[in-house]
């Protein structure tokens, strides 16, 4: 019981800093939402996997989270610009967030027909971020932003695929694969002189 | 010693040593020897055989076990090593030849032994999370350190990261089909999940916008190189899938999806090569339709499309090389790709535009080059099966052929007094008619290549047999 309650905050808390990944533009917030993100992810994680593997998935979500930090901090003029063909409107994009959040809700009863055993905060919290993911690559061509769509997208489908797969061998490549993306987003990022200058 | 240790740790470790090397010709000869040496073994070298040196005997072991999974690669799967690190052998040494050398060996080797790992491991439906490691690795591939990143690297991305995840569920739901082969929804489901994966990974209709922008924005040798490999080992991730789960490859919607996707990719990709006024969109349209003739032969009746998809492999690397090579070099001529200004570059850079109409060609089906024999295959199976399907082939091939032509006819278009001179380097001359002269043999002699050709199939268990 104590771990459902707890897992449907963890659930809340993934819908706030998906919301802020959305909504803030300043790097500095999307860091600080994407490092939130995946001690959420890491509990959700946790209802399949055993500690050390979603630990695992702590520690490499963090990594490439402190990667893409610690390049922006190095960079000139490490603010963001606003982007000209993003939507800006915060009502906009609060409401694209409520449609993924309803989204979420009601597909999450069709995943765990399909995956028994999954659990519906897991289930709900795994389809909020693959929807907000998609959102955000939706959205914008900005460098930082694709990378934090990339890698919001993929936490959602790690909570899900953590209850289809516990190989050792898929988790490790999956941590891999995150601090991958992280190593090449500080790649982009510092060859990518506009997003310095602006 | 074990055969994953040779063919995927080696070039990996050589890979990421000759990141240090700041030589362009040293990068070419580690880069080319290496894969030189790797073709050989995989040709010579008995896999899970004894070789007796006098009184010692040595074994090269098919199996390493890591994480408590299996990385796999037995003597069936040696031809098809020998093809993938001989081709990237050409492709290496061409590499100085326009510059791209200390790039292109390290990480051509990272992400050639990333896929070849992707074709071992066990289960292979994992192979999705080492394609994309190789499509990470990529990025610096395409990018080097004073380029901005553009939509086109961007979007490959995106596009090829989605794919994955798509790739993994299907595989955990397809063994649920398989446990309970009644359940449609279960089915509908993987075969949408299949469909959606390999869309995003072999940038299926209408998913390849990011290819021509790829071409605009990066070197179009080291873009070659990609399109050439990534699809390469994903079609081999794709016929496992066939081969592992019968209720895929006797369904007759995914056939039809094949064939849909396969005819989609031919026409379009032939129909934009013909209209497009940059060089650089013309090839990255007939990698498009390349891909989609490899659609189009799975959907053929496997004893009949899978030599054909193994036919077409060797023509496509080649003709891919000789294609980037020469674009490389017209682009280190001339401002951009555009017509306006490559047009009459056939007087100063022959060999190079030589080597593009003959690719070109190639491509489109010219009889007496390598293209020729793998296509004729194809569409005779076509025809067979449906006249509509063969005429739809017939009209990508036409798209091709009229980009060719249009070509020739841009490169060949100078003044009167334009004197004719070979501007290429000696290096680019020798790689450039290395490549002309195989496009040739392979298309006079396609039988050359059988003895490696015939023991393909054998790599599936179902398929092959």
């Amino acid at each position: 019981m104590l771990a459902t309650i707890v897992s449907w905050t963890v659930v809340a808390g993934l819908l706030v800093t998906s919301s802020g990944l959305l909504l803030y533009q300043d790097w500095r917030w999307g860091i600080g939402f994407l490092a939130g993100q995946y001690a959420g992810v890491f509990w959700l994680v946790l209802q399949h996997w055993p500690l050390g593997m979603a630990a695992a998935k702590l520690v490499g979500g963090w990594m490439a989270t402190a990667s893409l930090g610690m390049t922006l901090l190095g960079l000139p003029q490490p603010h963001e610009p606003v982007e000209k063909y993003w939507t800006q409107g915060r009502t906009f994009r609060l409401f694209m967030v409520g449609m993924a959040a309803l989204l979420a809700a009601t597909a999450a009863t069709g995943v765990e027909v399909m995956l028994p055993g999954t659990g519906i905060p897991v289930a709900v919290g795994g389809i909020l971020l693959i929807a907000t993911g998609l959102l955000q690559l939706g959205m914008t061509s900005q460098v930082l932003r694709v990378l934090l769509g990339l890698l919001t997208t993929l936490s959602g489908f790690e909570i899900l695929y953590a209850a289809m797969e516990g190989s050792g061998l898929v988790a490790a490549l999956l941590v891999v694969v995150n601090l991958g993306l992280g190593l090449v987003g500080a790649y982009l990022l510092t060859v990518s002189p506009e997003e310095k200058t602006q | 010693m074990s055969a994953p240790f040779i063919w995927i740790f080696l070039p990996l470790m050589i890979g990421g040593f000759s990141l240090l090397i700041g030589r362009e010709r040293l990068a070419t000869m580690v880069g080319g020897a290496t894969a030189v040496i790797l073709t050989a073994a995989a040709l010579i070298v008995p896999i899970d055989e004894a070789l007796g040196f006098g009184s010692f005997s040595l074994k090269i072991a098919s199996s390493y076990q890591i994480l408590g999974r299996n990385l796999t690669l037995d003597s069936a799967e040696a031809p098809l090593l020998a093809i993938l690190f001989g081709v990237a052998g050409l492709w290496f040494l061409g590499a100085e030849s326009v510059g791209v050398a200390r790039r292109l060996t390290p990480f051509g080797l990272i992400i050639i032994s990333l896929l070849v790992a992707s074709i071992a491991v066990q289960p292979f439906l994992y192979a999705a999370l080492l394609i994309e490691l190789s499509v990470l690795a990529a990025i610096p591939l395409l990018l080097p350190s004073n380029q901005a990143p553009g939509r086109g690297v961007i979007r490959f991305l995106i596009y090829q990261t989605l794919g994955m995840p798509f790739i993994l569920i299907a595989g955990w739901l397809s063994a649920g089909v398989e446990a309970s082969p009644g359940d449609l929804s279960l089915t509908v489901q993987s075969t949408m999940m299949l469909g959606l994966g390999f869309a995003f990974l072999l940038a299926v209709f209408p998913l390849y916008n990011w290819i021509p922008l790829l071409m605009e924005e990066c070197s179009p040798y080291v873009v070659g190189f990609l399109l050439w490999l990534l699809p390469t080992v994903t079609s081999i991730l794709g016929m496992s899938f066939l081969d592992r789960y019968a209720w895929l490859r006797t369904s007759d919607q995914v056939i039809g999806a094949l064939r849909v996707g396969g005819l989609l990719m031919v026409v379009t990709g032939g129909i934009w090569t013909a209209f497009q006024r940059h060089l650089g969109r013309m090839m990255a349209f007939a990698a498009v339709t390349e891909t989609g003739l490899i659609l189009l032969s799975l959907s053929l009746n496997p004893a009949t499309g899978l030599p054909i998809v193994f036919l077409l492999l060797m023509p496509r690397g080649l003709g891919l090389a000789v294609w980037a090579l020469s674009l490389s070099v017209l682009d280190s001529n001339s401002e951009s790709l555009r017509f306006s200004s490559v047009q009459g570059m056939a007087r100063t850079h022959p060999l190079a535009a030589t080597g593009l109409i003959m690719s070109a060609l190639s491509t489109a089906a010219f009889p007496l080059l390598a293209g020729f024999p793998p296509r004729l295959a194809l569409w005779n199976g076509l025809a067979q099966r449906s006249l509509n399907d063969s005429f739809w082939l017939l009209v990508g091939i036409l798209g091709l052929a009229a980009g060719a032509v249009r070509m020739l006819a841009v490169l060949v278009m100078a003044r009167e007094e334009t004197p004719w001179a070979s501007r290429e380097s000696w290096a680019q001359r020798g790689m450039l008619g290395i490549g002309m002269i195989g496009l040739l043999v392979l298309g006079l002699f396609p039988q050359a290549a059988n003895p490696i050709l015939d023991r393909l199939p054998l790599m599936f268990q179902h398929l092959g047999h």
